[in-house]
């Protein structure tokens, strides 16, 4: 009687790869309406740009790695990529943007690494920075939050028009900078935190709309958490270092450095902390490791938004982070059973 | 009672356990097969040495091989009958191995040799005992197969405060130990009495795990005095010998040590009642328990067997579905190995069958690591799991063993976890099994060497040797000594000539 030789172990727990970033894209779907609440249909328009975008570019790389495209590309990390990269992008900004952000973020830092789990680099965050530095203007023209725009926010069909053509008569009239922008800007001004959160882009917390979104990312967050398919290690260590870097300078100069509540409800924190930082083929892999990689996300992201030459500090902080990796993973082996010192 | 403090290891899974199935009804007596079969090769120790021949009539309880090395225990005849072969046959093994095996045709009468039981065994010298278990074949029943004799040996080097006793069965679908807890806690209670004696040890621990109250409450019933029984949680691999030890005693066994460097002894409760039974009944080991399970199995139970029954016996017992065996394992799921012959024996370490499982879920491709690091959160080795596939597959060995590679117990955590579905396993398997090569290939290499240069040395040597010998020889002859000689010679007959002229011309003056 022939059976078929299987290794050990003949059981499995039964989840897949693609399971896992199905239940990240779950994970992102209250933000992904509060912010169209917030800011319109234009972060729709830049999602389905970029997903297909990912989608036509992976299957093209693994046609021409010679990889069986069905089970790459039900594994759904290209679709995770172009989600995350679509909520960094300013809503309503032309088509080729996130086009091209997209196309290099899979061609250069998937595909040219080796594909799926091969990329030192968070892919979203490569494409990020790219467009970031090449197209500073397109990049940090971002819409007011809905109650603050002159108009009503524009439908579907405008929205449309406006990303594919870019021609609208009152273009300027709801373009702007995010509240961590703002910040910063007024501050190298002169002006004091007390002054500045006086205008109508901030709330109670942080900016108006910014603070719901990122509460939203947060509760996604732990949502992925309660499903295990993040640890709690790295989201803990950016949002804890974040906290006590801000919270300690705001409370020395409170009227140049803004508070702790301001650096967490503002900007990519939550969706860099639950949603970028912990992409798993990027991070640190021991749990040790996580801790030390996700501090040094959140410091660098503290630093750079106060020091430093861009309003968010997120993108940047990925990336230096991934590049001391595998330097953290040799120097964060856990000690192996049976291998304690003192014995 | 204070309950007693346990330590947990890192680690580790809760897994589906699926031994219901099989400990609904009592142990059963195998039926006995037509034809029993003896492999040669056991699972330590060198082939043993067969001590039958063909056409012999042996009686059930005869030695029919001994060992022939100290890792290796005799192996006796199950039942009574002709041996009517000793020839190659493929043996319970990963790699469809063969080896030389005694087949024996069973008469049916189960005759027993005659029997010397020891009653009182506490007047035995340790020592004696120690002999005794092995002559009646006894190794280790919990998997690994080791002989019991040795374990019993603690030697000068350490005291054995220690005895644990295994009754944390954590792989899903195996209940042989649990319902021999259940059935026959006295013989393990009598057992472990003896496995004390033998050893000397101060303390006796047992633990079971929670998920079988009634062996648990079995055993407390049945046990006298000096025995700790203690429930300890379900996870798998409690069962491990150094994950056991860790939650009772908090002690780590070091990474290649022994459990007596700490002063442990581990034995498992199938050993123990095997052992009851050789000293007290004067019976060596033939026979075991073992669990018939799976989804393809109709009435999934556990068997008395007698060692050497084929396998397609014991299923035809347990009526199969052909139609549902997708899968033959030997073991339990997570560190059996798969079959696909049914006519192999079972054997000491033998304690499952599994028919058929209800996922296999194998059709999932295997997907690249994305380092989720769900490996390395289940490690009970508290290893890299992600690092080791890496390395291994990047055929860096040397780095592999950086991170500890041979620390990795092959418990099947990792690959159990895995969202990629990694054979995670079966690579480190490779791994271990290359660098084993590579060294003995190196140490083949290192002989040759060695002898090379010592043969290279001994010619250069006997070259020197000849050369001093024809130097002494040709300086014994030399031209200039014998020219001395010659010269001395003439000289002396220039000398004898001329005194005899003179003497001559005086003469003649």
């Amino acid at each position: 009687m022939p059976f078929p030789f299987f290794s050990a172990p003949h059981i499995h727990q039964g989840t897949n790869v693609s399971q896992l970033m199905l239940q990240v894209i779950y994970a992102l779907i209250p933000a992904l309406l509060a912010y169209i609440w917030y800011f319109g249909y234009g972060i729709l328009i830049n999602i389905t740009l970029t997903v297909i975008t990912a989608v036509i570019t992976e299957a093209l790389m693994l046609a021409a790695r010679g990889q069986p495209l069905n089970i790459f590309l039900a594994d759904g990390s290209a679709v995770v990529t172009g989600t995350l990269l679509a909520f960094c992008l300013p809503a309503l900004t032309p088509w080729w943007i996130p086009v091209i952000g997209t196309a290099f973020a899979m061609i250069f830092a998937k595909h040219l690494y080796g594909g799926l789990g091969y990329n030192p680099f968070n892919p979203a965050m490569v494409g990020y920075v790219l467009l970031l530095i090449s197209f500073p203007k397109e990049m940090t023209t971002w819409l007011p939050v809905k109650d603050l725009m002159i108009n009503p926010p524009l439908d579907l069909k405008e929205s449309l028009k406006l990303v594919f053509t870019h021609i609208a008569p009152e273009v300027d009239s709801f373009s702007g900078a995010t509240p961590l922008d703002y910040t910063k800007t007024q501050l190298r001004l002169g002006r004091a935190i007390d002054e500045i959160r006086s205008h109508p882009l901030f709330g109670g917390l942080g900016g108006k709309g910014w603070a719901w979104i990122n509460g939203w990312f947060f509760l996604g967050g732990m949502w992925l958490l309660y499903k295990r398919v993040i640890s709690w290690h790295i989201p803990s260590a950016v949002l804890g270092i974040l906290l006590a870097m801000s919270t300690m300078f705001h409370f020395l100069v409170p009227n140049y450095y803004p508070s702790a509540l301001f650096h967490l409800t503002s900007g990519g924190t939550m969706l860099g902390a639950f949603f970028i930082a912990t992409d798993p083929v990027t991070a640190a892999a021991s749990p040790r490791g996580r801790l030390f990689y996700g501090a040094g996300i959140g410091g660098l992201t503290y630093i750079i938004r106060t020091w430093g030459g861009y309003p968010d500090g997120i993108a940047f902080s990925v990336l230096l982070m991934n590049m001391a990796v595998p330097v953290i993973d040799y120097y964060t082996q856990p000690p192996v059973f049976g291998h304690k010192k003192d014995s | 009672m204070k309950a007693r403090q346990l330590w947990s290891f890192f680690g580790g899974l809760t897994l589906p356990d699926g031994k219901n199935q099989s400990t609904q009804v009592p142990i059963t007596q195998a039926d006995l097969p037509e034809y029993l079969i003896f492999p040669l090769q056991q699972p330590t120790g060198n082939l043993l040495i067969p001590v039958v021949k063909i056409g012999d009539i042996v009686l059930k309880g005869e030695v029919v091989a001994k060992a022939q090395d100290n890792l290796s225990v005799p192996v006796h005849a199950s039942s009574s009958g002709k041996v009517i072969g000793i020839e190659n046959l493929p043996i319970l093994h990963p790699s469809g191995l063969q080896a030389p095996c005694i087949i024996i045709e069973t008469d049916g009468k189960e005759t027993w040799i005659d029997r010397y039981p020891f009653k009182d065994y506490q007047q035995l010298d340790p020592s004696y005992l120690r002999n005794l278990i092995r002559e009646m074949g006894i190794i280790g029943l919990g998997g690994a197969g080791f002989p019991t004799f040795i374990k019993l040996n603690s030697g000068a080097k350490a005291q054995v405060q220690t005895l644990i006793i295994n009754g944390a069965e954590s792989e899903p679908y195996i209940s042989c130990d649990d319902l021999l807890m259940r059935e026959r806690a006295h013989e393990i209670i009598q057992g472990i009495a003896i496995l004390r004696h033998a050893l000397q040890a101060c303390h006796c621990l047992m633990g079971i795990e929670d998920n079988k109250p009634e062996a648990y409450a079995a055993l407390t019933a049945a046990v006298t005095t000096g025995i700790e029984i203690i429930k300890i949680p379900t996870r798998y691999p409690a069962g491990g010998e150094k994950q056991l030890i860790k939650t009772l005693t908090g002690k780590e066994v070091t990474s290649r040590g022994l459990p007596i460097d700490i002063g442990v002894v581990c034995h498992n409760v199938g050993t123990a009642a095997a052992v009851y039974r050789a000293i007290h009944l004067g019976q060596p080991l033939t026979s075991r328990i073992i669990t018939v399970t799976g989804s393809a199995i109709d009435r999934p139970k556990n068997l008395e067997v007698l060692l050497g029954t084929p396998i397609y016996h014991l299923l035809n017992q347990c009526r199969v579905d052909q139609r549902r065996i997708n899968h033959l394992i030997i073991g339990g799921p997570m560190m059996g190995f798969t079959l696909n012959d049914i006519n192999l024996p079972v054997v000491k370490t033998t304690n499952c069958l599994l028919v058929g499982i209800p996922e296999p879920n194998k059709s999932t491709p295997v997907m690249p690591c994305i380092r989720c690091g769900a490996c390395a959160e289940v490690c009970p080795a508290h290893l890299l799991p992600q690092q080791l596939y890496w390395y291994t597959k990047a055929k860096e060995l040397d780095k592999a063993q950086d991170y500890h590679l041979f620390d990795c117990i092959e418990c099947g955590c990792c690959a159990y976890v895995c969202p990629s579905h990694i054979p995670l396993v079966h690579y480190y398997r490779y791994a271990k099994s290359e660098i084993q090569a590579q060294k003995q290939e190196q140490e083949q290499a290192h002989r040759a060497r060695q002898r090379y240069e010592f043969r290279h040395r001994r010619l250069e040597q006997e070259q020197q040797e000849q050369a001093a010998r024809q130097q002494m020889q040709k300086a014994s002859l030399s031209p200039s000594a014998s020219e001395d000689k010659k010269r001395a010679l003439i000289q002396a007959a220039v000398e004898r000539a001329r005194s005899k002229r003179i003497a001559q011309k005086e003469k003649l003056n």
